[in-house]
């Protein structure tokens, strides 16, 4: 269905089939929108933090704002932009990859996104009544003792929208295991597809350090218990474990799908075979494994004595080792090719020498004793920023480049897309790499002024002059999406000279996405017929009715009761009036799992008629 | 050979002349020029790192270049196919060894240091300092020397001298970046580290983990002082007169307006239990005011009146009775005249 015949239906139908579709292509497009807007939303915040440290002891915004503000930036960016994003681009492009038609909970993807998308606006209604102030790390006893009701609602924004991530994740997980196309074995599988299936088992594990972490916090904050106050026998380190425990994978849970992304766009551009499949694999899970053992690298300073931070120095460095066999593969890809340079390519081409001063910088951090002069400062922002940005952001511009045209069925400007990148690319640097020496030269992070005359101008000043170049970026990556949906050519099925799955189906594919599931006959499997044999999948089935599950308003409206339900625990510390929402919320998210338990819903058939009658 | 030799010296200058062009900060306060044992250990593993570090990027950068020049899609080339080659066992051994060996030559000393670095055992026969963090200024207490301060610590040079820190409330960072690495001052479990400086001189310290909305305004000043020098400093804070009359009328009048008020209810002058507020002994010489203002009257009458505007979320705004401006520079004229030694930061400084 293309864009311009889902508008013919009228608005209305056009919302209401975005609020109850189970599709996987749409659940896409409603994470890349909604984690688009978060992006923005964070990158505003970014720019204000750097025109607030233009120049010393600036009063661009006050101290109180100025903590709203890196602690709203860190939080969005994190859990509202790239993660939604990355999800949505699992979502688009996976059940491709692999030969299914959908995920295998629909109703469960909704309800995921959903969840995450209240959880979103939870935290961000903060900015009307006081944001939470505590950084996006929370540290207790700053975030149990921080006053009014901010930190409440990053605890129920988080805990509504962590929900929603964990089932995200499981259901990529059982997808992967179960509905892999005839012949689509896992050492078969893109890349992109493992880094989703090994991400996904990260969300697994670490999210539920974060939920108990954030319900800990929320007891402490809303219902008078201890777990972090030291006066009453409590233990306020114990939270920084927590969330180090889920924090520390979650940077994988990150990384690693970029990892996944450039290792599909590399052999697409270059005509080349991935260079060192299985041990790009071993490489993937290993980094994965050992992502859970270094989180207390984050806790060099909290003075945990020499035998745990030599241990988790050690073990931080031995995550280089895998990383290092990625970059050299990637590399080796390139190496004898014949190499397309796009939109798509400048971008992962970019994350080569960035990624790597971001990994550079990590294996600095990670030697403890050089570690008490880091920790906190800006080099820690600069090493993450390299790391995210270099890494996760430039992944998944690259991902936006290489799928739009599959997502949306329309291609994206090229003039406008170098244009976004090249000022986007200098920017970052500008903005970031000087802020490796500011750390050094004493500036610790989260520090709502710099004082005159301790030599911290100059640096601070380039820093914030490659914030406008992002913007400047940004926007013109922005106005290029508006265009292509407004006039934006229409796509080919397979643009790019594909290898793998999702380039065999039309753009954007059909609802059911494979007429017949398709046969694999190996890694790069279109690519394997176009080389070997007719440039077509041969199919595994007779073409037969398809089953497909119906749309559905109850992900949303659970949600919503969720939602709710939030405000009313938020404000029950308050007034009694608020359990009247607590209860009334909860009723609504509860009525709606009972509604969906009994009521059966078979879905329905694409009938062998219907799909004859459709062109190929 | 020759080429590859080349691209490396190429990089390094590159990287040296960034670290010329944007100057290693200000003196005392920077990291890049340690200037005591802790600040040195992290330098030598910053630098070694740094180096090992430069040289992977410059073998990655070479062969980056030198496939985006030589493999780019040939004019007249559009339908070559290249070769799919699946992988090759004796490059992806190369490639995973040699990181390992790298690593291996960063891990030991890194080991070595950490050790290092967390000895405590001549502790007992150190000078050792109490360090208690406040939202947002710090309290010392010398340890069997029965008198405390606030914000300015004085310490001998080359002597190893060690700070137990806690916190009264949310978590601080103890950081001296020209003498030693950080530290977390929690409010549980007790840490400890030493400073051994090796040069007199006045130097920046800062609160490194976000502690509110003063977090960056929490600096305090490690002076460092010769032996004599710090034994003169002690023996006469030791000596404190909490009653001592001023010198001046105007100064004796802030001196009652200072006991009017019950200032003393959260400020000891002189050694004392009471620390809801910094001590005020010694106030006169002060580095600073309130860890980041220039210590002169206007600054502190400023500060009587209105603390919040110079140091927002302090404890102080909204808990003493207001002031008009006659009595604040009538106070601020007693606090400034509070002198209590000849040692200061000039003594550090010749």
């Amino acid at each position: 269905m293309s864009i311009a015949a889902t508008q013919k239906k009228g608005v209305g139908a056009f919302i209401w089939e975005y609020l109850t579709t189970v599709d996987h292509k749409k659940i896409a497009h409603l994470y890349l929108v909604a984690g688009g807007f978060f992006f923005l939303l964070g990158g505003l915040e970014a720019l204000i933090i750097r025109i607030q440290l233009i120049s010393p002891e600036n009063d661009f915004i006050t101290a109180g704002l100025y903590n709203e503000m890196i602690t709203m930036h860190g939080t969005t960016m994190i859990f509202f932009a790239a993660m939604p994003i990355l999800l949505g681009l699992m979502n688009a492009v996976m059940p491709l990859q692999i030969g299914a038609r959908d995920v295998a909970f629909p109703f469960i993807n909704s309800l995921g996104f959903w969840l995450f998308f209240f959880g979103g606006v939870m935290l961000n209604v903060s900015w009307f009544t006081g944001a939470p102030d505590a950084g996006w790390t929370a540290y207790a006893p700053l975030s149990t003792t921080s006053p009014g009701h901010g930190v409440d609602y990053y605890i129920l924004g988080l805990q509504i929208s962590g929900a929603g991530t964990l089932m995200g994740g499981i259901n990529f997980l059982v997808t992967i295991v179960n509905m892999r196309a005839p012949g689509m074995t896992y050492m078969r599988m893109p890349l992109f597809t493992w880094t989703t299936f090994i991400a996904s088992t990260l969300i697994l594990f670490a999210f539920p350090a974060l939920t108990v972490g954030l319900f800990l916090l929320m007891f402490d904050r809303m219902f008078g218990s201890a777990f972090f106050d030291v006066a009453l026998g409590g233990n306020s380190i114990i939270w920084q474990h927590l969330f180090w425990i889920f924090g520390h994978p979650e940077v994988y849970i990150l990384i690693l799908p970029a990892f996944g992304i450039f290792s599909d766009i590399f052999p697409t551009f270059a005509k080349k075979r991935l260079f060192g499949y299985t041990a790009m694999v071993f490489a993937t899970v290993l980094i994965a494994f050992l992502g859970f053992m270094v989180w207390a690298h984050h806790m060099f300073t909290v003075g945990m004595g020499p035998f745990a931070n030599s241990i988790f120095a050690i073990a931080t460095m031995a995550i280089a080792v895998p990383t290092g066999i990625k970059i050299f593969n990637w590399l080796l890809t390139l190496w004898g090719g014949s190499i397309t340079i796009n939109s798509a390519m400048l971008w992962s081409l970019a994350f080569i020498p960035s990624f790597t001063i971001g990994g550079m910088t990590g294996i600095m951090v990670a030697a403890s004793v050089a570690d008490y002069q880091y920790h906190d400062t800006y080099f820690v922002i600069a090493h993450f920023h390299y790391v995210i940005v270099g890494g996760v952001v430039f992944g998944i511009l690259a991902a936006l480049h290489y799928w739009w045209p599959k997502m949306f069925g329309r291609v994206l400007n090229e003039f406008m897309g170098k244009l976004a990148f090249w000022t986007f690319f200098i920017g970052f640097h500008l903005t970031f790499f000087i802020q490796h020496f500011l750390g050094l030269m004493g500036m610790p992070r989260r520090y709502w002024v710099f004082l005159e005359d301790q030599g911290l101008d100059t640096g601070n000043y380039i820093s914030t002059i490659g914030a406008f170049f992002m913007t400047f970026g940004v926007l013109v990556f922005l106005y290029n999406a508006i265009y292509s949906w407004v006039k934006g050519e229409k796509a080919p099925a397979d643009p790019w000279g594909g290898r793998t799955l999702e380039w065999a189906i039309p753009s954007p594919p059909p609802f059911y996405n494979f007429k017949q599931l398709p046969l694999v006959r190996g890694l790069d499997p279109l690519w394997i017929e176009k080389t070997e044999g007719n440039g077509k999948m041969t199919p595994a089935e007779p073409l037969g009715d398809i089953h497909m599950p119906n749309n559905s308003i109850i992900p949303f409206i659970m949600s919503l009761g969720f939602f709710i339900a939030g405000f009313g625990f938020i404000y029950q510390t308050d007034y009694n009036a608020a359990y009247i929402l607590l209860f009334g919320g909860m009723a609504i998210a509860l009525g709606s799992m009972l509604v969906r338990s009994l009521k059966d819903d078979h879905g329905y058939h694409i009938t062998k008629e219907e799909l004859e009658r459709e062109a190929d | 050979m020759k080429g590859w030799m080349g691209k490396i010296k190429a990089l390094s200058l590159l990287g040296f002349l960034a670290l010329i062009l944007s100057g290693c900060g200000k003196e005392n306060l920077t990291a890049l020029v340690p200037k005591g044992y802790g600040a040195e250990v992290s330098m030598d593993l910053i630098i070694l790192t740094t180096v090992v570090m430069l040289v992977v990027f410059a073998v990655v950068m070479a062969i980056f270049i030198f496939v985006l020049i030589r493999f780019r899609k040939k004019k007249g080339q559009e339908d070559f196919i290249p070769k799919q080659v699946e992988g090759n066992h004796t490059l992806e051994t190369v490639w995973t060894v040699i990181p390992i060996l790298l690593l291996i030559i960063i891990a030991i000393p890194t080991v070595l240091a950490t050790f290092d670095l967390a000895d405590e055992t001549e502790a007992s026969d150190s000078i050792n300092i109490d360090v208690t963090g406040y939202q947002f200024w710090w309290h010392f207490d010398y340890q069997g020397e029965d008198f405390q301060t606030s914000q300015d610590i004085y310490i001998p040079v080359g002597e190893k001298v060690y700070f137990n820190m806690l916190s009264s409330d949310v978590i601080h960072y103890f950081w001296v970046p020209s003498l030693s690495g950080k530290l977390d001052v929690n409010p549980e479990n007790e840490n400890t580290f030493y400073i051994e400086a090796y040069e007199e001189g006045v130097y920046w310290g800062k609160c490194a983990e976000f502690c509110g909305p003063s977090h960056s305004l929490m600096d305090f000043k490690v002076i460092v002082v010769s032996k004599e020098e710090y034994e003169q400093w002690v023996a006469d804070m030791k000596n404190v007169d909490p009653d001592e009359e001023p010198e001046s009328a105007v100064a004796v009048e802030g001196k009652e307006l200072f006991q009017e008020n019950n200032c003393m209810g959260c400020h000891a002058i002189g050694s004392s239990p009471v620390q809801t507020g910094p001590n005020l002994t010694n106030f006169g010489n002060r580095e600073t005011l309130a860890g980041v203002e220039d210590l002169d009257k206007d600054t502190l009458v400023k500060w009587l009146l209105d603390p919040e505007e110079i140091k927002p979320g302090n404890k102080m705004t909204d808990n003493y009775p207001a002031l008009n401006k006659e009595d604040a520079e009538k106070i601020a004229e007693y606090l400034l005249q509070l002198k209590h030694t000849d040692i200061t930061s000039e003594s550090a400084e010749n």
